[in-house]
């Protein structure tokens, strides 16, 4: 298989990314008055707080990859073995 | 379940200023976490509470933000083939144990002697454990380069073979990053030592990254990945634990997670251009700097448990700010020696790469 020498950089993918999680933290501060009030009620709740969490990592996480990927850093190309 | 009141009470209101603070915070600590495998964290609950977020709430929303970002900095690392995931879910296991525990012993100082005693009890922890283990961690890191033995293979110290050396049957377990069986009888108080100490100073790595390294023979870049995914395992549990007293404020947390996730990007992908080593140079440079700012606290509390001569209100102030800016210090201290050392790694990278072209042209 041709493989072309200059990597493509995932441009899309980030600004996807960027979007939905820029949605996601307008989302959480234009609301903070509902999302205070379900979160500070503990109990059961407290499967909001984590889920939240999950779900930014997981939408903010990817942005922030391919941030640095589009960036032109990323890891060294001789990797280290570690044993 | 807390009442509405409760809840105005332990939630701050946000402003830019204090949205952008905690974005910047965020990225240096994701920035170290990402390379040495924890941090950020001795700066960040301070940081909340000067703002005026409650201490418990502060340590509980600086959780619920360590866990995601160490799932993203531990899955980014093993794509680098640097994480012992089975090793970090067993010391996890335990650490969340001794974060149990030690939570349980701080309520008691708090109880028998008040703040003041709990506050003392916390600075001495930091102090004795820091001077002894960062001062070992950065001198070891000196004799390697001093010993011109930078690039060289991490050698395993005679403790650590010693502990691989030892077979007690039924309990022997195989860790990849080890490349050698060890007893679970040495995982379980290891991980629940890094626990108590993740429960007491914030920063259970200071503890359990030296302890893969020394006690048990890991190579530093792959202590330093695996502490990500202990800090995975702990984060979350505490976080739910906090979460269920509606303590966890996601918006801090999210917050301190949109930076964090920027720096734990760069901080991994900068395990890759450098030599181990200097994983044992940041650490133990943040660890014997952050010893300062502890230590400048301990004779306020002292004088606040009527142990020493009482120190008037002015110079308080004046040494909770000087030890606030020495921990600023050690985080952003931190931060230039990995951007520094992976600035050094990539013109390095591309140096060669130059070479070879022009080796092949000719």
């Amino acid at each position: 298989m041709a493989e072309g020498k200059v990597k493509k950089k995932p441009v899309g993918k980030m600004l996807l990314m960027g979007v939905i999680s820029a949605s996601l933290y307008a989302l959480l501060l234009l609301k903070q008055d509902v999302v205070i009030q379900y979160i500070g009620r503990g109990g059961m709740y407290a499967f909001l707080p984590i889920l939240t969490a999950f779900v930014f990592s997981f939408v903010h996480g990817s942005f922030t990859g391919n941030f640095w990927t589009v960036m032109g850093i990323e890891a060294a190309k001789k990797k280290k073995e570690v044993k | 379940m807390h009442d509405i009141a409760q809840v105005a009470v332990n939630f701050i209101n946000l402003d830019a200023g204090n949205l952008i603070y905690l974005f910047l915070v965020g990225f240096v600590g994701g920035l170290v976490s990402g390379f040495i495998g924890s941090g950020g964290a001795f700066v960040l609950t301070p940081a909340m509470m000067s703002m005026g977020v409650p201490g418990l709430v502060a340590v509980a929303s600086n959780m619920c933000h360590k866990f995601p970002k160490a799932l993203i900095g531990a899955l980014k690392r093993a794509k680098y083939g640097q994480v012992d995931v089975k090793l970090g879910i067993v010391l996890g296991i335990s650490a969340e144990a001794g974060v149990l525990y030690g939570a349980h012993i701080q309520e008691g100082i708090k109880k028998s002697f008040g703040e003041a005693g709990s506050n003392l009890y916390v600075s001495a922890a930091f102090v004795i454990i820091l001077a002894i283990v960062g001062g070992f961690v950065l001198l070891d890191a000196w004799k390697t380069y001093r010993s011109g033995a930078a690039s060289e293979e991490e050698k395993v110290t005679k403790l650590a073979k010693w502990v691989q050396s030892i077979n007690i049957p039924g309990t022997m377990v195989y860790f990849k990053s080890l490349n050698a069986r060890i007893s679970v009888l040495f995982t379980i108080p290891l991980g629940f030592a890094t626990g108590m100490l993740a429960a007491t100073i914030a920063v259970g790595g200071f503890i359990g990254v030296p302890s893969m390294i020394y006690v048990m023979g890991a190579p530093s870049l792959m202590a330093s990945a695996t502490e990500l995914v202990i800090a995975f395992v702990m984060g979350l549990g505490g976080s739910f634990k906090y979460a269920m007293h509606g303590l966890v404020d996601i918006r801090l947390a999210m917050i301190i997670l949109a930076g964090s996730l920027f720096g734990i990007q760069l901080g991994a992908i900068g395990t890759t251009y450098v030599k181990p080593f200097i994983i044992k140079v940041v650490m133990g440079v943040i660890m014997v700097t952050v010893l300062f700012s502890r230590a400048l606290m301990v004779p306020v509390y002292m004088s606040q448990l009527h142990l020493i001569q009482e120190i008037n209100a002015g110079s308080v102030t004046l040494l909770k700010n000087v030890s606030f800016g020495i921990m600023i210090f050690a985080l952003a201290l931190g931060a230039f020696i990995v951007l520094k050392a992976m600035w050094q790694g990539r013109r390095a990278e591309k140096l060669a790469a130059v070479e070879a072209y022009e080796h092949g042209k000719v």
